[in-house]
């Protein structure tokens, strides 16, 4: 290469600008500064986020996974999980288990609504965050085979009353199921045990969170123990236990304009009763909600 | 037979270079160049024809030129440099009366190139990571070059279906960088330290300005009909553009940003209009693979583009506009084109 560029140099006459002979396929120069992504992932960001992390999953939480190898190590895959309590308590439990056990990034995709809040959204984005849209999602999936973690319950997962804990919401319109299919990458169903008791809600509002355009605004036992501004920022030590589920392939093509409705829902129903009875069977070997 | 062309927004730095990229073309016989002001550089064959904003003496020109392919690229994107009514006037009515001679029975044209923005996507909190060209935007648009823009990109959809014979082109282009081109995001990385809005730090994607107009004549010569988004590869957060200008970020309030800006633009230290300060907040990406598969090679990525904007920026800062000022001289021009005395090269 330094030969080369030497000959060009110095072949006479090189005072009248030739036009340069580019190779075909050349890589382009990118001048970047940062390790952000294209997704805006950071992974020097995700690498602090871990380090600040590690000793409430280790520690506080005590997060103990069942059936980890059942995560592929390589390529794509869709991980479903349930989805609770107040903030959610799961979704950095999950994505710092896998990238620390399995050393590949997880992709969390959550409600668009967190793009929208200053800072938080950055900072969400930088720590592996990304917007659940299908176009998103494939192109992680199907271009990239990278690993995305979605909750179908969304919002109606973590917003509901303690006393509706541990029992599935609808799963959407089976959106996931269609991702996966038309990705071509099985679906891993993640149950966990343990988030709900992290921030319980005991009184929800719907009047004012229909006033601030909020999915839900919850009054939490955290909020009523630690008081308002502490209690939204601290967990309850509950004990986590995670548990992958088979993996569910699907035998059809992929890349399809649309796969059958009544096929995707049914395959739906399948994963949330899937995990349902995974849930419950967590729940009857529990002995303590704090120490499992 | 040489290709007869019709380049409209002659002055503007699209048409301009574009004029200047074709006139090395030789199976390109003529090239016509429109505009409501003369040219602001040195062409050697393109003719000039003044015209009003509207270009409503197009129909006359189309038929008496007899050209083939007209390559639009006057279509305002820059919202700080006209009015609102004006920009309507240049975009839709410009265009709806470019496409009426363009399509009147007996027309000899054969190809529209249009260069529209991706403006038309918008930027919302709600967008995916990266557009499509069949996709459509998030929500109805809210600014007015965004909405000219979509406008007019419906009229040239209707123009495609009714005129089968035409090859149609729409080139969305994303933010242009580079050495020549003012551009709402050029401007605001020239200022001393660069607005940004508190809390946000939005993914980038440009284009570099010579990408542009290669990209312009390789559809035009490729004859590609159809959509391309016109963008470089990859997308890097604001701080970081930022921060290849050399320059810092000053954060903006992300509440009551108007409040904020709008006295500093009344005094001209900042320009930048809604659909600037939607994308300093979300940000933007198309997928630029569709223009790739037809061919096309980019030169610059897109912190590329940022990095050989900001190196033409010292070299201006250092020596000034390095380029000779050039005054269109009505007399002067006919004299090199028409007078018997000029010899001209034999092809």
């Amino acid at each position: 290469m330094a030969a080369q560029r030497k000959l060009t140099a110095e072949r006479p006459g090189s005072l009248v600008h030739l036009p340069r002979t580019t190779p075909a396929v050349e890589e382009l120069a990118d001048p970047r500064l940062s390790d952000v992504d294209e997704w805006g992932r950071s992974e020097k960001t995700r690498a602090l986020a871990r380090r600040i992390y590690d000793p409430l999953y280790r520690y506080w939480f005590r997060a103990e996974w069942e059936g980890l190898e059942k995560i592929p190590t390589d390529g794509g895959a869709l991980l479903v999980a349930n989805h609770a309590a107040a903030i959610p308590s799961d979704a950095p439990v999950i994505m710092h288990g896998i990238e620390t056990e399995l050393h590949r990034p997880v992709y969390g995709m959550a409600d668009h609504l967190f793009k929208a809040v200053p800072i938080v959204g950055t900072l969400w984005s930088r720590s592996g965050g990304v917007a659940a849209h299908p176009e998103n999602a494939y192109r992680l999936l199907r271009e990239q085979q990278q690993l995305a973690l979605v909750f179908p319950e969304g919002s109606k997962g973590p917003g509901k009353h303690f006393s509706q804990r541990y029992r599935l919401r609808r799963f959407g319109r089976g959106g996931f199921v269609e991702i996966a299919m038309r990705a071509g990458v099985p679906i891993v169903p993640i149950t966990v045990v343990g988030a709900e008791e992290s921030m319980p809600i005991v009184y929800k509002s719907p009047a004012l969170a229909k006033a601030i355009g909020a999915p839900y605004v919850p009054l939490t036992a955290n909020m009523l123990l630690f008081g308002p501004l502490l209690g939204t920022l601290l967990y309850f030590p509950a004990k986590f236990r995670l548990r992958v589920l088979d993996p569910v392939r699907f035998d059809v093509p992929p890349d399809q304009e649309r796969y059958s409705k009544s096929r995707v829902m049914d395959e739906a129903e399948d994963i949330r009763l899937a995990m349902q009875e995974s849930l419950y069977e967590m729940l009857r070997q529990r002995r303590s909600v704090w120490f499992g | 037979m040489g290709r007869r062309v019709l380049i409209t927004g002659l002055s503007s730095f699209w048409g301009g270079r574009l004029a200047q990229a074709i006139e090395h073309d030789p199976d390109v016989e003529t090239i016509v160049g429109l505009d409501t002001q003369e040219p602001r550089i040195q062409l050697e064959r393109t003719e000039f024809v003044k015209a009003d904003q509207s270009y409503s003496i197009l129909a006359r020109i189309v038929k008496a030129t007899q050209v083939d392919t007209i390559l639009h690229t006057f279509l305002v994107v820059d919202s700080t440099r006209m009015s609102g009514r004006a920009m309507h006037e240049t975009n839709v009515i410009g265009t709806m009366n470019l496409l009426a001679a363009a399509g009147a029975s007996g027309s000899p044209v054969r190809q529209v190139v249009v260069k529209s923005s991706t403006l038309v996507y918008g930027s919302t909190h709600e967008d995916p990571a990266w557009f499509r060209e069949e996709m459509s935007r998030t929500r109805a648009p809210s600014t007015r070059v965004e909405r000219s823009l979509v406008e007019v990109e419906g009229y040239l959809r209707d123009f495609a279906e009714d005129n089968p014979h035409v090859i149609v082109t729409l080139m969305r282009f994303s933010n242009v960088l580079g050495t020549d081109i003012v551009t709402p995001c050029s401007k605001a990385l020239a200022l001393p330290a660069v607005p940004g809005i508190f809390g946000y730090d939005p993914l980038m994607q440009f284009v570099e300005e010579d990408d542009v107009i290669r990209s312009l004549e390789f559809t035009r010569q490729q004859q590609l009909p159809g959509i391309y988004n016109v963008a470089g590869d990859g997308r890097l957060p604001w701080s970081e553009v930022a921060s290849l200008c050399g320059k810092r970020v000053v954060p903006i309030p992300p509440v009551l940003t108007g409040l904020v800006t709008a006295p500093l633009e009344r005094l001209g230290i900042l320009e930048l209009p809604p659909e600037m300060l939607a994308l300093l907040r979300y940000g933007r990406g198309v997928d630029n693979r569709r223009l790739k598969r037809a061919g096309f090679e980019y030169r610059y990525t897109s912190a590329g583009a940022v990095d050989n904007y900001a190196r033409a920026m010292h070299l201006r800062h250092t020596v000034g506009d390095s380029r000779p000022a050039y005054k269109y001289d009505t007399e002067v021009e006919t004299f090199f084109r028409h007078s018997p005395a000029v010899v001209r090269a034999p092809d």
